[in-house]
C-alpha cells in the first residue's frame, strides 16, 4: 500500500458503501415484492384485493388499479413499485381499510420488545455456554475426562437447540410451565413481564444454539493462537483468558451474524406469536395472509427490510469497536 | 475407517433416518391401525398403555397418524428442497462461473435475500398464491433457495479458480466441458451434505406454515395440519401438538447430525 487515505475521507467511503448497500437491499425488497405480485398468475388486481373471486366492489378494484399503475405498461409500474417503496407509502389493507403502515408500525413494538429479550437471552446462554467450554478445556490432569465430557455435553446442546422448531419447543414449554407447573401464563399479551417469559425462551434457545456454535468454533480458534499462548505464558486463567482476549476474536464473527440472526428471529416471531396469541408484526404477517390482504404482507415485508438495513448500520459499529483492525486499514484480516 | 469417521452420533442419526424411511415405505409395520379410524369413546386421551402418543378429539391414535404421515410430510420436505436447490444451482453456477460483475451482482442479492426470514418470504408467497400444501411446498423452495446459493457459489468459485480448472481451460475446453466435467462433479459432494441438512429444515419450514394453517389442512395426516389442528388444545391436550412437533424434532435432528458427519466424511 503505497497511500493512506486520511481518516475523514475513509468514514465517507464507509458511509458511502453503507448507503449504497441500504440501497440495494430496498430495491432488492421491492423487486421481490414486484416479482411475487406478478408470480399470483392472473390479474394482479385480483391478487391485491384477495385472490381469485373476491368480493371487492368495482370501486375498490378501480382504486387498486390507479394505485398500482395496473393500467400502466409493465415497465413503469415497477418504478412505481420503486418509488412506493421508497417514500414508505405502502397504501391500505384491503380488508381492514386503514393504511398499511399505520398498522405495520403498531404491530412492530411489541415484536421488537420480543426480539430484543430474546437476542439478550440467547446471547447470554450462548456466552455462558462459550465460557463453560474455554473452562472444561483448560482442565487438565484426572479431572481431564470430566473436563472432556463438559465439552462432549455443551456441544451436543448446541446443536440439539439449534435444530428444535419454534412451534415444538413453544408447545413443550407450555406443557411443563403453563399446564403443568403453573409457573407463567400460556398466553401472552403485551406488558406483562411474565407473559413474555415463554415466547422469549421459545425464541432463544434455538438462537443460542447457532450463536453458541459460532462462538464456539471462533473461541476454539482464538485459544491456539499466539496472544492467547503469550496470556496463558503471564500466568492468566481460563476465565481471564477467555474475557480478555479469546471472546473478543470469537465474537466478531457471530456479531457480523446479527443480519441473519434478526431473520431468524422474524421467522421465530411469526410462529411464537402465533402459538402464543400476541399482537405483533408475526401475527399480523399471518392474519393477512390468511385473508390474503396482500398490501399488508407486503408492507410489512418493505418495513422489515428497512429494520434491516437499520440493523446493519448498527452492526458495523460495534464489529468496528471489537475489531479495531476494520476499522483502521482496509488489509485482509 | 469410513464407519468410523461417521461417529456414534452420526450411526444414531443414520438408523433414525433407515426408521423413517421405513416409516414412508412400510407405515403399517411400525404402526398397523387406519391413522383416520375415529373412536368417540377414547377422544383426547393422553399417553399411556394403548397410546403411546395419546388420542386426538375424534379419538384417532396420534402415533399411528404420525407414522403414516412420514410419507407426505418427508415427501414435502423432499421436493421443497428440490426446488430450492434447482433454483440456487442455476443462481451458484451463474455467480461462481459467469464474468465478474455478475458475480458481484448475484452474490449481493442472495446475500440479502438469505438474511430475509425465510417464513416471511414464504408468507409472501403463499399470500398471493394462496394457502395450501402445494403452494407452501413451492414457497418453502423458493424462500430457502437464497441459503444454497451462497454455499454453492462459494464453492463453485472455488473449484473455479482451482488449478485443474484453469489447466482444463488452457488447454482449450470450452465451458460446458468445463462445467460437466470439472466444476460439477466437484461441487456435487457437497452438495449432498447440503441437500440432507436441507431437507429437515424444509420439512421444518412446511410443517411451520401447516402449523399457522397455511399448508396442508386437517384431517390430513401430515405433520404441519397435525400441530394445526392441535393448536387449539395446547392448553387441555398439549400431547396433540407434543407427538407430531416430536416427529419433526427428531427428523430435523437426524438429518442435521447425519449431513454434518458427512461434511467430515467429504472426500476432499
Amino acid at each position: 500500500m503505497t497511500t493512506t487515505p486520511g481518516p475523514s475521507r475513509r468514514a465517507l467511503l464507509r458511509v458511502a458503501a453503507l448507503a449504497g448497500r441500504a440501497l440495494l437491499v430496498v430495491w432488492v425488497t421491492a423487486t421481490v415484492v414486484f416479482l411475487a405480485l406478478r408470480a399470483a398468475g392472473g390479474d394482479p388486481v385480483e391478487a391485491v384485493l384477495g385472490g381469485p373471486g373476491s368480493q371487492a366492489g368495482p370501486e375498490a378494484v378501480a382504486a387498486a388499479r390507479a394505485q398500482y399503475g395496473l393500467d400502466l405498461p409493465v415497465w413503469q409500474q415497477y418504478l412505481l413499485q420503486l418509488w412506493r417503496v421508497l417514500t414508505l407509502d405502502l397504501g391500505d389493507s384491503y380488508a381492514r381499510r386503514t393504511p398499511v403502515l399505520d398498522l405495520v408500525l403498531s404491530a412492530l413494538g411489541p415484536t421488537a420488545a420480543l426480539a430484543v429479550s430474546a437476542l439478550v437471552l440467547g446471547w447470554l446462554l450462548a456466552l455462558g455456554a462459550a465460557w463453560l467450554v474455554s473452562w472444561a478445556r483448560a482442565v487438565s490432569g484426572r479431572l481431564a475426562p470430566v473436563g472432556r465430557a463438559v465439552v462432549a455435553v455443551v456441544r451436543g446442546w448446541e446443536v440439539l437447540a439449534s435444530v428444535l422448531p419454534h412451534f415444538w419447543l413453544g408447545a413443550v414449554l407450555v406443557a411443563l410451565f403453563a399446564v403443568g407447573l403453573r409457573w407463567f401464563p400460556a398466553t401472552s399479551t403485551p406488558g406483562s413481564l411474565a407473559g413474555l417469559v415463554l415466547p422469549t425462551v421459545t425464541l432463544a434457545i434455538p438462537l443460542a444454539g447457532f450463536l453458541g456454535q459460532l462462538l464456539g468454533e471462533g473461541v476454539g480458534d482464538a485459544e491456539s493462537r499466539p496472544f492467547a499462548t503469550t496470556a496463558r505464558a503471564r500466568g492468566a486463567g481460563p476465565t481471564r483468558v477467555f474475557s480478555r482476549h479469546t471472546l473478543r476474536h470469537a465474537a466478531i464473527p457471530t456479531v457480523a451474524l446479527t443480519g441473519w440472526a434478526f431473520g431468524f428471529l422474524v421467522s421465530g416471531a411469526v410462529v411464537v406469536e402465533t402459538l402464543f396469541g400476541r399482537p405483533g408484526l408475526g401475527r399480523l404477517l399471518v392474519d393477512s395472509t390468511l385473508q390474503r390482504d396482500v398490501p399488508v404482507v407486503m408492507g410489512a415485508i418493505v418495513v422489515i427490510a428497512l429494520v434491516y438495513v437499520l440493523l446493519t448500520v448498527v452492526t458495523e459499529a460495534v464489529e468496528g469497536l471489537l475489531d479495531p483492525r476494520a476499522a483502521t486499514t482496509g488489509e485482509d484480516r | 475407517m469410513r464407519a468410523r469417521l461417521l461417529g456414534v452420533a452420526g450411526w444414531a442419526a443414520l438408523a433414525v433416518v433407515v426408521l423413517l424411511l421405513l416409516a414412508v415405505a412400510a407405515p403399517d409395520l411400525l404402526a398397523p391401525g387406519d391413522p383416520d379410524a375415529t373412536d368417540v369413546t377414547a377422544s383426547l386421551h393422553p399417553p399411556g398403555w394403548g397410546h403411546p402418543l395419546g388420542t386426538d378429539e375424534l379419538g384417532r391414535d396420534v402415533w399411528t397418524r404420525v407414522v403414516h404421515g412420514a410419507r407426505s410430510s418427508l415427501g414435502v420436505g423432499l421436493v421443497a428442497t428440490t426446488i430450492g436447490v434447482a433454483i440456487a444451482l442455476v443462481l451458484g453456477l451463474a455467480a461462481g462461473l459467469g464474468p465478474r460483475w455478475l458475480s458481484t451482482v448475484v452474490a449481493r442479492i442472495v446475500e440479502i435475500l438469505y438474511a430475509f426470514p425465510t417464513l416471511v418470504l414464504a408468507l409472501l408467497l403463499v399470500a398471493v398464491r394462496g394457502p395450501g400444501l402445494a403452494a407452501s411446498v413451492l414457497a418453502v423452495g423458493i424462500a430457502t433457495a437464497p441459503g444454497y446459493a451462497r454455499i454453492l457459489r462459494a464453492r463453485v468459485r472455488g473449484v473455479a479458480v482451482s488449478g485443474y480448472v484453469t489447466a482444463a481451460r488452457l488447454e482449450g475446453a470450452g465451458w460446458w466441458r468445463r462445467l460437466t466435467r470439472h466444476v460439477l462433479p466437484n461441487t456435487l459432494w457437497p452438495l449432498v451434505v447440503v441437500v440432507t441438512l436441507g431437507i429437515g429444515q424444509a420439512v421444518v419450514w412446511v410443517a411451520g406454515l401447516g402449523f399457522l394453517g397455511l399448508g396442508a389442512l386437517p384431517p390430513a395426516a401430515e405433520w404441519g395440519a397435525m400441530l394445526n389442528a392441535g393448536r387449539v388444545y395446547l392448553t387441555t391436550a398439549w400431547w396433540l401438538s407434543v407427538g407430531p412437533g416430536l416427529a419433526i424434532t427428531v427428523t430435523a435432528a437426524a438429518l442435521t447430525v447425519l449431513g454434518r458427519a458427512l461434511g467430515r466424511v467429504s472426500p476432499s
